[in-house]
């Protein structure tokens, strides 16, 4: 459960992501968030046992009540499970306006006080967070993804794929319970 | 009239005694151009940096800090996270800036430090009166777009362009000053200056490049220069072999020269890696490409070069290492990189050779090509038989017997120093149980940087291991690479301009930059067939024109064989190594000048408003690494054409982003009735990294739109980026409301199913401009 970067060289700084230890962190950080968002990249569409990171990803945004941004191509997975109310935006794209304090949101009914991200390249992941973290002082962030990354106000820290689903399922179940 | 000039070769009298006296005495200008004077010629930074800051409103910098803190000077280390200054002043955002300018000096440096090299050697060859002379015969009458552009002046001989190197060097030395501390702090002014250096990094290359063209008989705007042959498999490995690597191409042409002034050439092969590889086979197209940067380590452990040279640029700092483990020996040639071999440039010939045959030194440092080329191609051959090929790439047992050796470290450091991720630990454990396919399959997404082996606990030779496993493959790797052909024909740009302009050709997709890709190098090819199908431009360089040949469609054909080398819709035009990058740029700037009759002499500002509204160019660098990537992307920035890069583009700090959704930033003028309108997000971006191929083919077919596309030209361009948002994404894209203008703007196939959208997204219609930026260009009177 150590704060390392998972590629070694990819050292932060002197403000290093809090290490997620138990799952109900992530639960309580979107229950108190007043608005969420999730992104998820295109290695979210990796298998695990029970489903992919994709699978995972939609239902904590589901049952947590984020917004849903697919990047790069895989909008139209994202809609062939039925989740018509995903948005598709390059990764850049939603990293730039979520620095933006102004920004009110893909929605337009307010700017986004949390932000989950999974599925992106670690290194692309590393640098937006990076940019998150500088520039977005209005917004905490969320790695849910295998790796840790220091950039993040939270992260998972470096898991095995069993783990890590693990981890994504116990979030998932534990904010479909709140949703009940 | 030319410069007064008195050469006197040799005076002996009793009381004097000169040889190779030379007095330049001034420079008459010589007034024979019909263009008249533009406002910007030579310019300084701040001169164009109003045209910077109208750019940098649209397209503001995202940041993605690369390190929360400054170490530049003795005050740091600073933490300049979340707000916080440095001892100096500066914040994070400036400090991003100020690197990306840092980069920017040292490519800019690197092209012209290269071009100087080549315009002293090339004088010192052919002389100063040597005429400039990129196709003259097939009509290229604009030798030097970029220069003129930029300088203000037509370059007609070899000795012109040592004012523009002046004037070059110049420059830099001013914009790298301005990283000094207590010197530039605002972050946008750190920007122009970006888009400064990179103006002066295209100039280099293209000095460069027509300097090279014209004195050392490569093809001269051919669109059919001879395909040459690309790949490890196609290395005869029976004969001698000389490794040429790097980007200055004189040494590598003696080399070439000496063996066929000795009846040795097809006895020797001459092969290269990188740029000078393009250069090699533009200088003789026997010459064979064994790969882009990425194959350094593969090829020198697979033990077939006998003796290496090196240029400079993108070459292995270790290459000595590599080679001393093979018993080959190094040449280095230039004093950019030096190798710590010793200086042997005043020893004779013959001593040289001498001594490195018999073991006395791993290599030299002769910076005189002539001689380096004779020393190189001397070695080979004598050396050949004592080396017997000896190589480091062990065979498949020893690949299964350090898969037994593995100690599976937990943390896998192996994977976690790879800047791709790849599953070396799942490798190693398949190649313990003697299955070797595992590592097979990482050779092509492999980028060959061997971070993997300085992590192993064990010390084990994975990219070895990887390149003993990919036998098969590597046999296999016979494909083709259409010379570098320079230059875009004016008769060329006459024919395209007007599509281009107008929206009919869709776009020009220019492919380039280094191999740092985040999977496989086929990548590239994938994107350049996709758009050559299309019936887009699609224009290439560098390693990126080496990836494009490196793949087979279903016939068997590589995409040089299949797509014709014009610059036309659906060819596949290579023009060269990195420095021939310059005629990308050329040939939008031509088109402005042939197709739109603009005044090109020092009129930067105008010409560059020109292309940013009209001319649907976009720059993909998918595997861009180096500081010489940036350089010649902030070139292509200040002329307002936008670049994507691979995700790993990501780590160049910073983006440089439009907002769609912001209407103000999307106002320009109407050069007919003064009125400031709205034009649309076009393009949308000017510096974008892509997550995938996939991402990065949608992206550039929505950023060749432009504001003054014509409605049948947005019309196919519009159908082209919905047919590949369909085809990618699965899914119509979701912000056409931006692009389209009126229902003209689709085709008649498309269009009832899109309006019916737009409807209920409450679009409008909009009106076509005759957009510009700059209110100087207003015609309206009054």
């Amino acid at each position: 459960m150590a704060a390392e970067p998972w590629q070694v060289a990819e050292i932060s700084g002197p403000v290093k992501a809090f290490v997620i230890q138990k799952p109900a962190v992530v639960v309580g950080m979107m229950r108190k968030a007043q608005r969420a968002v999730l992104v998820a990249g295109h290695l979210s569409l990796q298998r695990l046992k029970e489903g992919s990171a994709l699978d995972y990803a939609l239902d904590i945004a589901k049952f947590g009540g984020a917004d849903f941004v697919a990047t790069a191509h895989i909008i139209g997975e994202v809609k062939n499970r039925g989740y018509d109310n995903a948005y598709s935006m390059p990764a850049m794209d939603i990293a730039g306006r979520l620095q933006d304090a102004e920004w009110s949101g893909l929605d337009g009914k307010g700017r986004y006080d949390l932000a989950l991200f999974i599925g992106l390249p670690y290194y692309m992941a590393w640098t937006i967070l990076s940019g998150l973290k500088h520039r977005a002082t209005h917004l905490k962030t969320i790695s849910i993804d295998k790796y840790y990354q220091p950039h993040a106000t939270w992260s998972f820290p470096n898991l095995t794929e069993q783990a890590w689903e693990e981890n994504l399922k116990a979030v998932k179940e534990a904010l479909r319970g709140v949703r009940r | 009239m030319e410069n007064i000039r008195i050469k006197v070769d040799k005076v002996k009298t009793p009381s004097l005694h000169l040889s190779n006296l030379e007095i330049t005495l001034g420079k008459v200008l010589e007034e024979e151009w019909e263009e008249k004077m533009g406002p910007t010629p030579f310019p300084t930074s701040t001169d164009l940096r109003s045209w910077d800051h109208k750019l940098l409103q649209k397209y503001k910098p995202v940041y993605l800090p690369y390190c929360d803190v400054c170490c530049l000077c003795t005050m740091g280390k600073c933490d300049l996270t979340s707000g916080k200054r440095g001892a100096c002043g500066l914040d994070i955002w400036a400090q991003q800036s100020r690197i990306v300018l840092v980069a920017c000096c040292i490519g800019a440096s690197t092209h012209v430090g290269h071009a100087r090299h080549l315009v002293e050697y090339l004088i010192n060859r052919f002389g100063r009166d040597a005429p400039i002379d990129i196709g003259s015969k097939v009509g290229v009458e604009i030798e030097a777009p970029v220069t003129r552009l930029v300088c203000g002046i037509k370059p007609k001989k070899l000795g012109d362009l040592e004012e523009v190197l002046s004037y070059l060097e110049r420059e830099i030395v001013q914009l790298l000053a301005a990283t000094h501390t207590g010197q530039e702090g605002d972050n946008i002014d750190f920007e122009s200056k970006v888009f400064h250096a990179g103006m002066i990094d295209q100039v280099g290359m293209e000095v460069a490049d027509i300097a090279q063209i014209s004195a050392l008989g490569y093809p001269k705007a051919d669109p059919e220069a001879p395909l040459v042959e690309l790949g490890m498999g196609t290395i005869d490995s029976s004969k001698p072999m000389v490794l040429v690597i790097g980007h200055n191409v004189p040494p590598a042409a003696h080399i070439i020269d000496y063996l066929q002034d000795h009846g040795l050439m097809g006895k020797v092969e001459v092969a290269g890696i990188c740029c000078t590889a393009h250069d090699l086979t533009r200088y003789n197209p026997k010459a064979k490409i064994v790969g882009p940067l990425s194959w350094q380590l593969r090829f020198i452990r697979s033990g077939v070069p006998d003796v290496i040279v090196v240029d400079e640029q993108c070459i292995r700092t270790d290459v000595l290492k590599e080679a001393q483990a093979i018993k080959a020996p190094v040449i280095a040639t230039t004093a950019k990189d030096c190798q710590g071999l010793p200086d042997l440039t005043k020893e004779d010939a013959d001593e040289i050779v001498k001594r490195i045959v018999e073991g006395q030194i791993p290599g030299a440092l002769i910076l005189k090509p002539e001689k380096a080329g004779e020393v190189a191609a001397r070695v080979a051959t004598l050396i050949a038989p004592k080396r017997m090929k000896f190589k480091v790439i062990p065979d498949v047992s020893v690949v299964i017997e350090w898969g037994k050796r593995c100690a599976q470290c937990k943390d896998t450091p192996c994977r976690r120093a790879c800047p791709n991720d790849l599953p070396i630990p799942e490798a190693m454990d398949a190649a313990e149980k003697g299955d070797i396919s595992k590592f097979a399959l990482l050779y092509d997404l492999c980028i060959g940087c061997g971070r993997c082996e300085h992590a192993c606990t064990n010390a084990a030779p994975i990219h070895s291991l990887i390149v003993a496993s990919a036998q098969k493959q590597i046999r296999d790797e016979k494909f083709y690479v259409r010379s570098g052909r320079g230059a875009v024909q004016d008769v060329e740009i006459r024919r395209v301009g007007g599509p281009i302009v107008l929206g009919e050709i869709p776009g020009v997709i220019a492919l380039v930059g280094c191999s740092n890709y985040p999977a496989s190098g086929v990548e590239v090819a994938q994107i350049a067939e996709e758009f050559a199908k299309r019936r887009y431009i699609v224009v290439t360089s560098g390693c990126s024109a080496m990836s494009i040949g490196m793949y087979r469609d279903e016939e068997g054909k590589t995409i040089y064989e299949t797509f014709p080398g014009s610059f036309d819709a659906g060819g596949v035009t290579n023009v060269g190594s990195c420095v021939a990058n310059a005629h990308i740029a050329g040939a939008a700037i031509k088109i402005a000048s042939i197709f739109a009759k603009r005044s090109l002499r020092g009129n930067y500002e105008e010409i560059a408003d020109y292309i940013h509204n009209r001319v649907g160019a976009v720059g993909i660098a998918w595997g861009a690494m180096s500081q010489k990537a940036a350089a010649i992307a902030s070139g292509f920035w200040r002329l307002g054409v936008p670049v994507i890069v691979g995700p790993h583009g990501s780590k160049y700090r910073r983006m440089l982003l439009g907002r769609s959704d912001r209407d103000e930033d999307w106002m320009v003028y109407d050069a007919r009735t003064g009125e400031k309108v709205y034009a649309g997000p076009c393009p949308e971006h000017l510096f974008y990294a892509a997550e995938t191929k996939e991402e990065a083919m949608v992206m550039a077919a929505k950023l060749v739109m432009r504001a003054n596309d014509t409605a049948k030209g947005r019309a196919i361009k519009l159908s082209h980026y919905i047919d590949l948002h369909k085809k990618f994404y699965g899914v119509a894209p979701s912000d056409l409301h931006l692009f389209v203008r009126s229902e003209s703007d689709l085709s008649v196939t498309i269009r009832e199913e899109v309006m019916k959208v737009l409807k209920e997204k409450g679009w409008k219609e909009k009106p076509i401009p005759d957009p510009t930026l700059l209110p100087r260009m207003i015609r309206k009177e009054g």
